[in-house]
């Protein structure tokens, strides 16, 4: 299993997962240095990720979309901040139009992706941080992911009760 | 006016303790409706029907919008949904991405060999995995690392 850790911090809408996985540093930090291996991780299968560009070095810009099951795509970027490869980079992650001019309306998340030799593999930090929970949700509700069923069959559950 | 969580959660429950509410929002949570339109499924008066509405409006569970003369009706389930729900939820991103990081790398256990440009990629034995092995053997010491 290679998720070793899960920290939830309620107050300020973060979450940290800890995770290892049987390859070297620079094997990891491959995936994310190569948006065709990044795409392949990006997106739950029902909302495969396209990259288009990408810049993973300070300053630089990524972007993606991701494709839902009746086609319809949901566009996002990656604000680079710090880069040191094959060790961190930092991120901000947000929604943008279809010409991927950021959308300012929807929230964004404070990312930091840490990569660490451990045990002959390598131990990723990965930290996501919303302003608020009501932004995560705002995330969640926009339907790319795999949770996003969760809060209906939470209440399909309480109405089953009935 | 809804003040604190604990009204919230009094108004939660006070709108789900009824059947003919639950029945409401079964029907807004599966789409739109109008109030109106909500009235024919029930054997009571247009009134009472709009009171069953405002209730699960007022517990958020349903928001209304005007079109014409019609008010419009949809269910909203964000309300039951709590930060750690939410962090939960997130969670599971996570974990699915992490799934597939690691299903990625066990298909090109051998990178290093594959990404030598004037070495020919096997594919019979680069999708060989064994979970045993240790999957650095194969590499020189990295001289950076501890």
């Amino acid at each position: 299993m290679p998720v070793v850790d899960v920290i939830k911090n309620l107050d300020a809408a973060s979450l940290t997962l800890v995770a290892d996985f049987a390859a070297p540093v620079d094997r990891v930090w491959q995936i994310y240095a190569d948006p065709r291996q990044l795409e392949q991780i990006w997106g739950p299968p029902e909302y495969p990720a396209t990259f288009v560009h990408h810049a993973l070095v300070p300053g630089g810009r990524v972007t993606y979309y991701m494709t839902g099951p009746q086609g319809d795509r949901v566009f996002g970027y990656w604000q680079v901040a710090e880069v040191v490869a094959p060790d961190h980079f930092t991120f901000l992650d947000g929604f943008a139009d279809a010409e991927f001019e950021p959308n300012t309306d929807l929230p964004v998340s404070h990312n930091s992706y840490r990569f660490e030799e451990h045990e002959g593999g390598t131990r990723a930090t990965y930290v996501s941080t919303f302003a608020n929970a009501d932004d995560l949700q705002v995330v969640l509700d926009m339907g790319v992911v795999e949770g996003a069923t969760a809060a209906t069959n939470q209440i399909d559950g309480l109405l089953a009760v009935a | 006016m809804i003040e604190t969580d604990e009204d919230r959660a009094d108004a939660l429950f006070h709108a789900l303790a009824d059947r003919t509410r639950r029945d409401i929002l079964r029907l807004v949570l599966a789409g739109e409706h109008s109030v109106s339109a909500l009235a024919k499924h029930y054997d009571m008066s247009f009134a009472g029907v709009q009171k069953h509405v405002a209730v699960l409006e007022r517990a958020g569970l349903l928001t209304k919008r005007r079109q014409g003369r019609e008010a419009l009706a949809s269910g909203d389930v964000q309300v039951l949904r709590s930060a750690n729900t939410l962090l939960s939820e997130l969670e599971n991103v996570w974990r699915g991405r992490i799934a597939r990081i690691d299903a990625l790398l066990d298909q090109t256990m051998w990178s290093d060999q594959a990404m030598q440009p004037d070495q020919t990629m096997q594919p019979d034995q680069t999708m060989q995995s064994d979970h045993n092995r240790p999957h650095d053997h194969n590499r020189p010491p990295d001289p950076t690392k501890e």
